[in-house]
């Protein structure tokens, strides 16, 4: 079997004719820059959005919170999402030296993905959104992706399976990884319960909720802005340089080991929480030896241009190449650090975490995504590209403008951090106002604003260098081309048929694994309905109907996106927030909304702390209450009225996911609601809020504002656990 | 922690599958030349025609 075509003799093997389908390639990579430039677009606004609040001009749809989310959705999923197809489409077809399965299956993955972008460009502005953070699309699309990715499984495994080269290269196992993770991860974080067509409720709560959406949300990472990426940059680092991989043998070392190690890291994202201490400490030590085969790749792709290093001044393509493999090394070294628990405790929900990500996203997989590009778009057109010059000129603004990024993140999150930690010796806070914090690192909101500008002009160059190149080039009628079969078609007149069914086994196995995933899913829905391993407090209690309502509309306005709910059991937090949080507080949370960052305070402990006019006044503008705020005005809020319609049926789903809500309480629900909010428009009529306002949303998400930490913090000593242990 | 009951034994189904893939690939002897295929892979594929003469698609 050492022979590289299998151990049939050539004279046996028939002489075959293919062509390659590149059409699929070129739209994709059309769909890839006009993403692109889309989700840039959108980065660049929510990031002056930050620096400057009026720049969420006032408008629901336009408001950071919604636009945030569409953000990430569109530079992951649409960019680099289409930019990986392409790229995949075109490498997967000759080294394999087959034409993809099936052409309608191409066209039908092409026109699908698209679709589903444009679902979530539609529903992510009007507030449709399941509130986990880059899974955010509601049920309907969460489906559809399933089905489109099976298209492009059965596509891509079916090209497998007709190949005329027996070796699979190291690349393929890449795509490989990323196709069968990516569909586990996707099914097992949207298993959600729906309300109505654009509503749904997360089927896990709390602190489990956070468990499975972080470890959906860091494989996100690793499968599909990573792996990906890996197997790319292995088909096309070596091709535009041509130059041989450094060492195959790394490669396919430093691949087992990623795939192996990857999935495990999750927990870090959730370190000093209510997540029990053993798997965070188990995400942290995966996450440190992460990076072993993390710098294989690196230090692999980037031995591949010894020899070359010439070329990696004059030429484009390679340049980004080798500069993509740079912030890949960097990243990576600095994901692990941030993984250490006492690393962590400092950076996590600062703007530390936004930097680091986008030393991922914009230095490795934008820069990655330049590189093929330039290889792709002249080969694609039969042409030469149209200006190196500009691409120069690209390269530096995308560069500058990063480190513009990263810098200014990186010194605006460490100096946040170091003010809410800041204690005299006294044991006081010496910035007890959080908007202190925040004033302070505007300026660097501005600096990453003009990074961010600088990253789209450059990406806008290279749209008219790719569009020149493309313009200036042809693309004539499909190439032939010949290679030998694998097999041995002397031996009878049935083997081709043979051959051919020979493949199905292996598309049945993906097919079935996926099967396996969505029945166990369906199997488990009981055994989460109940959970021992956390105690339940007595005094924690369900929200009420309208307190519900106004949950959904924190979750509508992405409220998550810049506060967190969860107290860590660290001095400060506790000192700054009230008592760490417990397990038991979130049991009734579908979806939990820890959130990840804090450009705001801390709402855990929220209720009560302030009367109703605060919220109110709060919520209109809020720099009535908290001068220099940059939080947006929610004047909406105050003329959309509440849709009591959809309230039993959200409150029967919650009574489904085991919320204990009685048959009563769910008939009631509308009631219920209806009292409260005359109760809280009462109080606010005192200070002359006029009555109407008793049937607006705002008044909901003030009852649910109010609720939030109440029942914890309000129990009688013997029955809280001891939290206050961790400040001494 | 129910969760856990879903979250550890996907993680292994997910761990078994790719080590099943590996020894299938080290069985199948994806793994006995590690030198050629770096180099087979810059090799363009041999064109035979500029052009498809016969519009229909020759996959067999």
């Amino acid at each position: 079997m050492s022979s590289p075509n299998g151990s049939v003799p050539a004279s046996n093997r028939r002489l075959e004719t293919f062509t390659y389908d590149d059409q699929i390639v070129k739209w994709f990579v059309i769909a890839t820059v006009i993403w692109g430039a889309v989700a840039l677009l959108l980065g660049v606004t929510v990031a002056f959005q930050l620096a400057d609040w009026r720049v969420n001009l006032g408008l629901p749809w336009t408001t950071f919170g919604r636009l945030r989310p569409l953000h990430t959705n569109a530079a992951i999923f649409a960019f680099c999402g289409n930019a990986i197809f392409a790229g995949i489409y075109y490498s997967h077809q000759r080294l394999l030296k087959a034409r993809l399965f099936n052409d309608v299956l191409s066209r039908v993955h092409f026109w699908g993905w698209q679709f589903i972008i444009i679902l979530a460009a539609i529903t992510l502005p009007l507030g449709m959104t399941t509130g986990k953070e880059y899974a955010e699309l509601e049920w309907p699309i969460d489906i559809l992706i399933t089905l489109i990715w099976v298209v492009f499984a059965v596509n891509f495994f079916g090209t497998i399976v007709r190949r005329r080269e027996r070796h699979i290269y190291v690349a393929i196992w890449f795509y490989i990884a990323t196709i069968i993770t990516v569909a586990v991860l996707h099914i097992v974080n949207s298993v959600e319960l729906p309300v109505t067509l654009t509503k749904s409720y997360s089927l896990y709560s709390g602190v489990q909720d956070a468990l499975v959406q972080w470890w959906y949300g860091h494989n996100a990472v690793a499968f599909f802005l990573t792996t990906p990426f890996l197997g790319l940059m292995y088909y096309f680092v070596p091709k535009a340089a041509n130059r041989p991989v450094y060492s195959y043998r790394l490669s396919i070392i430093h691949f087992w080991s990623l795939v192996f190690i990857y999935i495990w890291a999750g927990p870090h994202h959730l370190l000093y929480t209510t997540l029990p201490e053993w798997a965070q400490t188990l995400g942290m030590v995966f996450s440190v030896a992460l990076w072993m085969p993390s710098w294989g790749g690196m230090i692999n792709g980037l031995m591949t241009l010894r020899g070359v290093w010439d070329k990696v001044r004059t030429e484009p393509g390679l340049r980004f190449m080798a500069t993509s493999l740079t912030f890949y090394g960097m990243s990576t070294f600095e994901g692990p650090l941030l993984s250490i628990k006492s690393v962590n405790s400092i950076a996590h929900f600062t703007d530390w975490i936004p930097g680091h990500v986008h030393s991922g996203t914009i230095g490795w997989n934008y820069m990655l995504i330049a590189g093929i590009l330039f290889y792709l778009v002249p080969k694609l057109w039969n042409t030469e590209l149209y200006s190196k010059r500009l691409a120069n000129i690209q390269f530096w603004l995308a560069t500058i403008g990063l480190l513009f990024y990263v810098i200014s993140m990186l010194v605006a999150g460490i100096t946040q951090s170091l003010m809410w930690r800041a204690m005299d010796d006294a044991g006081r806070l010496i910035y007890p106002n959080f908007i202190e914090t925040v004033i302070k690192i505007v300026p660097m909101y501005w600096v990453r604003a003009i990074g961010g500008t600088l990253v789209l002009i450059s990406f806008i160059l290279m749209i008219i260098n790719l569009y020149r190149t493309a313009k200036k080039g042809k693309s004539g009628p499909e190439a032939v081309y010949e290679a030998y079969a694998l097999d041995d078609y002397s031996l009878e007149a049935g083997a081709a048929a043979h051959r051919k069914l020979e493949g199905w086994p292996m598309i049945f196995a993906v097919l079935s694994l996926i099967a396996i995933l969505v029945g166990s899913a369906i199997e488990i829905v009981p055994s989460l309905m109940s959970d021992n391993y956390i105690t339940k407090i007595s005094a924690i209690k369900p929200y009420s109907p309208l307190e519900l309502y106004g949950r959904d509309v924190y979750i509508r306005e992405g409220c998550y996106l810049c506060h967190s709910q969860t107290v860590r059991a660290i001095p400060h937090e506790v000192i700054r927030y009230g008592k760490a949080s417990e397990a038991a507080e979130f049991v009734y949370d579908h979806p939990f909304q820890w959130g990840s960052k804090r450009t705001g305070p801390d709402l855990a402990r929220v209720g009560k702390k302030y009367p109703h006019m605060w919220h109110y006044k709060h919520f209109y503008d809020p720099r009535e209450v908290t001068a220099g705020s940059i939080m947006p005005n929610y004047k909406w809020l105050f003329d959309k009225k509440i849709d009591y319609s959809t309230l039993p049926k959200k409150m029967a789903v919650m009574k489904q996911l085991g919320v204990p809500y009685t048959d009563e309480e769910v008939v009631t629900s509308v009631v219920n609601a209806k009292a409260q909010a005359v109760e809280i428009a009462g109080e606010l009529a005192q200070s002359g809020v006029p009555q109407k306002i008793v049937e607006m949303e705002v008044v909901a998400l003030i009852s649910y504002m109010q609720r939030l930490g109440v029942d914890y913090t309000s129990m009688p000593e013997e029955e809280a656990p001891i939290a206050e242990a961790e400040v001494k | 922690m129910e969760i856990m009951n879903v979250l550890l034994p996907l993680a292994l189904l997910l761990g078994g599958f790719f080590i099943f893939a590996f020894i299938w690939s080290a069985r199948k002897g994806q793994y006995d030349d590690l030198e050629t295929p770096r180099f087979r892979m810059l090799l363009d594929d041999k064109k035979i025609l500029k052009s498809n003469p016969i519009e229909k698609k020759e996959e067999k």
